[in-house]
Formats: C-alpha cells, sequence, structure tokens
C-alpha cells in the first residue's frame, strides 16, 4: 500500500509538518511537558479501502479459527490414540496429540490474533488522559473514621473492663492450638527408626537384578553390584520404606587397596559393603569410576573414595557413606555380620 | 416515581439493557461500570508480562480441573495393565499409572498434561520476567508496595505449588526431587526429623505424600494464590495504572486507551493468543515424559536429574554449597543443606523487602504513578542485576552437571567456577550495571544539551569539519528531563536549637551513608538545568 492509493482529500495536511521542524513552543522552560502530541492517523483511519482489508483479516481469522476447532473434532474422531507418525524436525510423536495440539492452538490463537488485529486497526486509537486521585483520605474523612473508632472502642469499653480484654485475648490466643493438636497424627514419632535397616547379623546379601543370594565368587574386580537383604520382596508393602535405607553397593578392590583399616577389616577378601544412599540428600550414588574406585551421586556430585572409607572427597555430602560389615557364612554366601554401625542417608539433627 | 413510566421504558428497552437493569437493581453494576468500563489503561509491551501470568494460571486452573477427572492421587501399589508396553506388569503406584493412564488412554489427556506442564513453567518464568519489569522501573514504590508483595508471595507460591504438581506422578525424577526435599528438611536443627516424619507420615518414602501433596497442590496453594490474584488485580484497578514520562504524561494522570473497546479487545484477545501458542507448543514438545522414567523407586536414579526450571536456583544453592557438618553433644548440625535452605529464603526475602528499603533511604513519602527508567536509578539497577546474577549462578550450579557433560568441562571445575562466582558474580554485575547506568545518563545528558547526532559531517569553509547535531523536540526533551533526582541526605545539625548536643543515631547514620550511594556525587548524573540548556544553545547558535 503506497501512499498514491489514498484519495488526496483523505491526507491529513498536517501529519509530515508536525515532523520537520523542531520548535521549542515554551521559551521559558524548554523542558516543560508541551501536553499529548496531536492524534496521529492510521491509514484506517482515512482510507475506508483499507479499513475494509483490516475487517476482511479479522474475519479471516475468525473463520481459520472455526475450522480449527472443525479440525480438533475430527483429529479427536478419527486418529486412533496409539497412532505414531514421523514430524520433522521433532522425530517421531503420537499423532492425535500433534494434531489435537496444533488445531486447538490454532483456533484460540486465531481468536486472539483477529481481536487483537481488530483493536489495533479499526478501535479508536486516540489516547485519553484519566485524573489520578489521591488514595490517602482528606484530614476530615480521617478525623471522622478516627473519632468513630474510638466511640466504637469506647461504647464497647474493651478499654475500661480489663478482665473481659485480658481473658478473651487468652481464649483466642488458646482457640488455634487445638488444630496444632490435631496435626500431631500426621504420622509417627521419628524414634530412633532413622537408626535402623533391615541388616542384621546373619542377612544374606541378596542381588538386587537376580534375587539371588551372592557368594564372595559372584562379585569381581572392577564390578559394581547392589544388593538388598534377604526377604525383603518388591511385592511387600513396606518395601519403599525398607529399601530405602537399606540399599547397598558392593564392589570388590584388591585388599592391598584399601587405604582404611577398618574397611579392610570390614571386608571379606577385598569385597565391601557400602550403603547406596547418599549422605547428602537421600540420593541413590549410582555411578562408580572402576580405575579410581569412586562413586558419584548423580545428583548433586557428591563423590566418595571407596577405597578410603567412602569418605567424601568432592560435593555437597558432609560425611562418608556407612560402610555394612560382612562375612561369609556356613555355605559360602556373604551376610551381614550386624545393622549399619550409623544412620544412613542424609544427616539429621538427632544423629550425633 | 411512577411504575407506569418504568414499565414503559422497560418494554422499550432493548434485552441487553434490560437484563443489566435487572442486575443493577440487584448489584449495583452501574456506579461499578461507570468507573471501570473507559477505565484507562497504557499501552506498553512490558505491560503484557503481567498478563502473560494472569493467562497462564487460568489455563492451568482450567486444565487441572479436567486432570483431576483422571488422576488418582494414591501410593497404592498396582500392577500395570495399560496400553504402554514397555511397563506392562510392573508395579507402581496408582498415581503413576493413572499418569500413564492420562497420557496413553485418554484422548487428549497427554495432550492437557502438556499444557497444563508447559503453562506452568510459563507461568512462573512469567512472574519472574513481570517481577522483574516492576523492580527496574520503580513501579513497587508508593503506593504500590503491598501489591508488590502480593505478586511476591504468588512467585514463590507458584514454586511450590509447581513443586507438589510435578511431584504428584511419582515417577522416577520427581520422586528424587521429594526425596531431596526430605533431606532439607532432615538438614533443619531441633524440628527436621518431626516435619519429615509428619509431612510423610513416617519414614520416607511412605504411603501419604501423593495424597498430601495432591490436597495442597491442588485446594489448599491454588486457593491461596486465587486470592491473592484477584487481591493484586483489584490493586492495579485501584492503584490505575502507571506510565513511563512522556508528553503529556504526569504524575495526576493516566494516558491510554480505554477498557471499552480497546483494552478489551487486546487483553481479552491476548489470553487467546497465550493459550494458543503453549497449545502448539504442548502439541510439538514433549515435556516430562513419566513413562520414559519409570515408576520410583528410593534406590534407583537417572542421571543427570534437573528439576522445573524455577526449583533450579535452589538446586544450585545446594550443589554448590561444601559439606559442612558440625556435631557436638550427640547432636549434628547439616550445615551444608541447612545453610542453602536458609540462602533460598533469604535471597528471595532481599527482593521482597527492597522497597520498603528503599523508601526507608529516600525518606519519600509521595506517591509515585510515572516510572523510572532503570538508568535513572543507577543503584537500584545495579542492585537488580546483582540479584538476578545470584539467581542466575544458581541456575547455572543446579545445572552443573548437563554443562559439564554437554561442554566437556569437569563438574569440579564448573562446581568450583559456581562457588566463586555466588560471591564475586553479583559484586561484579553491580559494579558493571552502574557503570553503564551512568554512562547512560551522562548520554541523555549530552543528547539534551547539545541535540541528536544526525551523522551529518559538514566542512565549513575555512576547511574544519564539524559534525551536525540536530535539536530535541520539546517532547523529546521533556522526556528525557522528567524523571525526578533526590539529593543525599545529610546528617542535620548535632546541636538542637537550644545548643544541646543531639545524639544521632546509628540508623540515622546508616541512612545518610545508604543514600549518598544512591544519590551522592558520581552515583548519579546530574540532569541538565534549564539555564545549562540556554546557555548551550544560545552560545552554539544555529548549526
Amino acid at each position: 500500500m503506497s501512499s498514491q492509493d489514498i484519495p488526496e482529500e483523505n491526507l491529513p495536511a498536517e501529519q509530515d509538518h508536525a515532523h520537520a521542524a523542531v520548535t521549542v513552543a515554551d521559551e521559558k522552560n524548554p523542558f516543560a511537558d508541551p501536553g499529548l502530541p496531536p492524534h496521529e492517523h492510521r491509514i484506517q483511519d482515512i482510507d475506508e479501502r483499507a479499513a475494509k482489508r483490516s475487517e476482511r483479516v479479522v474475519a479471516l481469522l475468525f473463520t481459520v479459527s472455526m475450522l480449527a476447532t472443525v479440525g480438533f473434532i475430527v483429529s479427536y474422531v478419527a486418529i486412533p490414540h496409539d497412532k505414531s507418525i514421523f514430524v520433522f524436525p521433532i522425530g517421531h510423536v503420537s499423532a492425535l496429540n500433534f494434531a489435537l495440539g496444533l488445531t486447538l492452538g490454532t483456533a484460540l490463537f486465531c481468536i486472539g490474533a483477529g481481536a487483537v488485529h481488530w483493536a489495533r486497526t479499526l478501535m479508536s486509537d486516540v489516547e485519553v488522559a484519566d485524573e489520578r486521585h489521591a488514595i490517602a483520605a482528606s484530614p476530615e474523612v480521617r478525623a471522622q473514621v478516627h473519632a468513630d473508632f474510638k466511640q466504637g472502642a469506647k461504647e464497647s469499653a474493651i478499654g475500661r473492663r480489663g478482665l473481659i480484654r485480658t481473658t478473651m485475648f487468652g481464649a483466642l490466643a488458646l482457640v488455634p492450638l487445638s488444630g496444632v493438636m490435631l496435626l500431631r497424627d500426621l504420622g509417627p514419632l521419628p524414634g530412633t527408626s532413622l537408626r535402623h535397616t533391615l541388616w542384621a547379623k546373619g542377612k544374606l546379601l541378596v542381588n538386587m537384578n537376580t534375587n539371588q543370594p551372592l557368594r564372595p565368587e559372584d562379585v569381581a574386580v572392577g564390578s559394581l553390584t547392589f544388593a538388598k537383604p534377604e526377604g525383603l520382596e518388591e511385592a511387600q508393602e513396606d518395601f519403599q520404606n525398607e529399601i530405602a535405607k537399606a540399599a547397598l553397593m558392593i564392589i570388590r578392590l584388591q585388599p592391598d587397596n584399601i587405604k582404611d583399616k577398618r574397611e579392610l577389616e570390614w571386608s571379606h577378601q577385598g569385597i565391601v559393603a557400602f550403603s547406596k544412599i547418599c549422605t547428602h540428600v537421600g540420593c541413590p550414588i549410582s555411578l562408580y569410576e572402576q580405575q579410581t574406585h569412586h562413586v558419584l551421586c548423580p545428583c548433586h556430585q557428591s563423590t566418595f573414595d571407596l577405597s578410603d572409607g567412602a569418605r567424601v572427597i568432592f560435593g555437597p555430602a558432609g560425611h562418608a557413606l556407612p560402610q555394612l560389615r560382612i562375612g561369609v557364612n556356613d555355605e559360602g554366601y556373604l551376610q551381614a555380620l550386624g545393622d549399619f554401625e550409623e544412620p544412613v542417608g542424609p544427616a539429621f539433627w538427632e544423629r550425633g | 416515581m411512577s411504575t407506569n413510566e418504568n414499565n414503559e421504558r422497560r418494554g422499550k428497552a432493548p434485552a441487553g439493557e434490560r437484563v443489566a437493569d435487572w442486575a443493577d437493581g440487584r448489584l449495583g453494576i452501574y456506579s461499578l461500570a461507570k468507573s471501570n468500563m473507559r477505565k484507562i489503561f497504557p499501552d506498553h509491551w512490558s505491560f503484557m508480562l503481567g498478563e502473560v501470568c494472569l493467562y497462564s494460571f487460568l489455563i492451568i486452573i482450567l486444565t487441572g480441573v479436567y486432570l483431576t477427572l483422571f488422576f488418582h492421587p494414591s501410593m497404592n501399589e498396582v500392577e500395570y495393565h495399560g496400553s504402554y508396553v514397555p511397563l506392562q506388569g510392573q508395579l507402581m503406584s496408582e498415581a503413576f499409572s493413572s499418569t500413564l493412564h492420562i497420557s496413553f488412554d485418554v484422548r487428549g489427556g497427554l495432550l492437557i498434561r502438556q499444557i497444563h506442564h508447559w503453562s506452568a513453567l510459563i507461568f512462573l518464568a512469567g512472574m519472574f520476567v513481570h517481577m522483574m519489569r516492576v523492580f527496574f522501573t520503580g513501579a513497587f514504590r508508593k503506593p504500590r508496595e503491598i501489591n508488590w508483595l502480593f505478586g511476591f508471595l504468588l512467585f514463590v507460591l507458584g514454586m511450590f505449588t509447581g513443586f507438589t504438581g510435578y511431584s504428584l506422578p511419582d515417577d522416577l525424577l520427581s520422586g528424587t526431587g521429594v526425596r531431596f526435599t526430605e533431606g532439607a528438611i532432615l538438614s533443619m536443627p531441633i524440628v527436621g526429623t518431626y516435619i519429615s516424619f509428619f509431612l510423610f507420615g513416617g519414614e520416607f518414602p511412605g504411603h501419604d505424600f501423593v495424597a498430601r501433596f495432591y490436597s495442597i497442590h491442588i485446594l489448599l496453594l491454588p486457593g491461596i494464590m486465587l486470592g491473592l490474584m484477584v487481591g493484586h488485580l483489584i490493586l492495579v484497578f485501584y492503584h490505575k495504572h502507571t506510565q513511563f514520562a512522556g508528553p503529556g504524561k504526569s504524575e495526576k494522570n493516566v494516558v491510554g486507551m480505554p477498557l471499552l473497546p480497546v483494552y478489551m479487545a487486546k487483553a481479552g484477545g491476548f489470553f487467546f493468543l497465550v493459550f494458543g501458542v503453549i497449545a502448539a507448543i504442548a502439541a510439538v514438545t514433549q515435556i516430562n515424559p513419566i513413562w520414559a522414567m519409570g515408576p520410583y523407586r528410593p534406590d534407583q536414579v537417572s542421571t543427570g536429574a534437573q528439576p522445573d526450571w524455577y526449583m533450579g536456583f535452589a538446586e544450585g544453592l545446594v550443589r554448590y554449597m561444601p559439606g559442612w557438618e558440625i556435631n557436638f553433644w550427640g547432636h549434628t548440625l547439616v550445615l551444608g543443606v541447612f545453610i542453602p535452605l536458609m540462602l533460598f529464603g533469604l535471597v528471595l526475602a532481599a527482593i521482597a523487602l527492597y522497597p520498603f528499603i528503599e523508601s526507608w533511604v529516600t525518606g519519600d513519602k509521595s506517591e509515585h504513578h510515572i516510572l523510572d527508567r532503570p538508568r535513572n536509578a543507577p543503584t537500584r539497577t545495579a542492585f537488580g542485576v546483582a540479584w538476578v546474577t545470584v539467581y542466575m549462578v544458581g541456575l547455572v550450579g543446579g545445572g552443573n552437571d548437563l554443562i559439564a557433560t554437554h561442554f566437556n568441562l569437569s563438574i569440579n571445575d564448573v562446581t568450583w567456577f559456581v562457588r566463586i562466582f555466588f560471591f564475586a558474580g553479583p559484586v561484579i554485575a553491580f559494579l558493571v550495571t552502574k557503570r553503564i547506568c551512568l554512562g547512560l545518563q551522562r548520554r541523555d545528558r549530552d543528547k539534551v544539551l547539545h541535540g541528536r547526532e544526525t551523522g551529518i559531517i559538514k566542512r565549513l569553509p575555512h576547511g574544519e569539519f564539524i559534525e551536525v547535531h540536530e535539536p530535541l523536540s520539546q517532547e523529546q526533551l521533556h522526556t528525557l528531563t522528567a524523571h525526578h533526582q533526590y539529593e543525599p541526605a545529610e546528617i542535620g545539625p548535632t546541636v538542637d536549637e537550644n545548643g544541646v548536643e543531639r545524639k544521632v543515631k546509628g540508623s540515622e547514620k546508616l541512612r545518610v551513608k545508604l543514600s549518598n550511594a544512591y544519590y551522592g556525587e558520581d552515583n548519579q548524573i546530574p540532569k541538565p538545568t534549564v539555564d545549562e540548556y540556554k546557555e548551550i544553545t544560545s552560545g552554539h547558535g544555529h548549526h
């Protein structure tokens, strides 16, 4: 659309003029507020044909929206919910999700685009000024309210009858305690439950993946094995709670490589068992570096040296991973020689 | 008043008017409409950021109600027999299996889930950016401090609503996040274990947290947020919108377009634009594919575990904090986790309380409806950028593993970088931002006094080259000089009128110090005065 298309009589003569010359109206104070600038006409304001075009665009957008809604309903009915299609560059996606989302998106977007285009091109864009009024009340109103309040307070005699006042505040202060009391049964008290796990003397170490008790020869050097205490099955109701504390990491080191004296004592032929639960905030540690015997928690990157009592060598964890003392029973299976000596998982106030 | 006359008029009036009359007789809608129907709203692109938040919140409520029709907030273990083959026969909680059901067996269920989750991310991002808009333009000043707090609370509650929401499916990723939360709660001195046991109904994970998070996520928090949001909007209406300085705009007026029709069409249309864009995003961009993560097991984890973005800051704090633990008298103070927990609250509180600190420093009791350009409040802007830097360093720290793997860096180096930048970053950001603001103020001053650089070089008859500057129009002059500049505060006379020495309070000394840091020499560039302007323009004559 070039300006030649606009009928001559519609062209605002003033428009160019306003921009050309720079005039400072107020000689005394050139920084003074000159007031709202004159309204600049849009092309739709002066050319009915342009306005018509805008109208058609808006109507087109609303029509597209209607079609898209029809498309949504058709997609819902026609596309099977398990059909997958390849869309470049996203890859394989659910056809139904793709079609429903795009049709719904189009239907909504076009309503919005239509409304905004309508507002921008056809509705009046003349700027108007509204007055603001002070928010604070006038001194008279303020005085009146204060006087009313004092009158009310005086009539209630709350200031004079101290006994009523004190007992009322007492009653109001106490009554929420009932609500607090009711929260008590949200859970049991911690007691010492965070200190104990399912591990006990004689419990066999069961491979998490094969569900078979482990023998020393099942644990190869450089491998990482996850274990659980015997008798704990996935279908049990308390499985999640118990495994959250009892999960075990088993690795085999060369006994010469074990730097920590207690770690060596608690191991069996270089096989050591550590809690899998990070002492930082309780993520299960899963990344094992064979060469260095470091394990890394994938959540917050605490790194422990399993050849040195699982002490923390990097990251936010505050103390070493608890070790489980293990041995071998008469039948040659790895067994625990007791529970962990310290609480597993994140530290807490009573841990000590 | 004669009823006949009334009836006659009613008989003639169109249906819409009759309905309005009926409602007015009962609700008094006309007096409400009188003051609001043609209410003026100023136009600026940054004013739509709050609208993004409002609309995404509405979308979240709409889609959330739909999701409650299918979701089972239960941790009962069930064996999965739905249509997602890889997980068939697996044990999982009902929460997880019903989420699979929504994603694979309810037509459009996945779309609504994805719209819900995407809207939540956009809602939080919108609130963050909106809050920064309000901060950097000084829109939080009197009379809007309470509305600033409402908005801040919405942001914080939004974070927790988001967290409780994405924890509901009980998948491996979100379960890991819940475990992290439990670990953080345990770190609280004295009460930590008790709060943890009461929240989870015993030891972690227990059988209760999904049902409890559910009522928090769909009722408690959104209920409070809805109330705050209504209050927020009522106050926006009541205070009327702020506006930037410009010709015809003053502290006493508000310039823009009327609610009916322009603002209604634009804002109403914008709801559909936001909804449409989010629906399209949900159509093409997968979010939180819980089937790929599997059901939660406390002894399993995936690498690259990340919370939703708005929790990344807290995640970062926890990741780069050194693992300090103090043991004494049979107790453990888990500073390595507790300090990040406190910092999380303190950093948020710092931005929430800032308006009150600034108004204390300025001592300004007047209302402000004209927005500041960020450069004209250099210290505030620098503080804001420093705060954002702390937040962003936290986000970077929260993604340290992804940064390490994506850019082939050492995780230890990334963590150390973040540890140092947690302290150095905000200081650098503060100094650099302040410099930039002062530079921009100088440029504005030059522009006012010497005009706009035209880029035209003129050669004078005697050979000298000069650059032609074009003087600014009065509109531009006014816009660039309309801002108020505070004088730095001074400690008043130390003796009173009777010559008795007055004790200067420590708080007063601090206020004066801060005031000088804000408005003293070298901390803001004095805006040009009319006299300076006249002297220069008359001296140079006409170019």
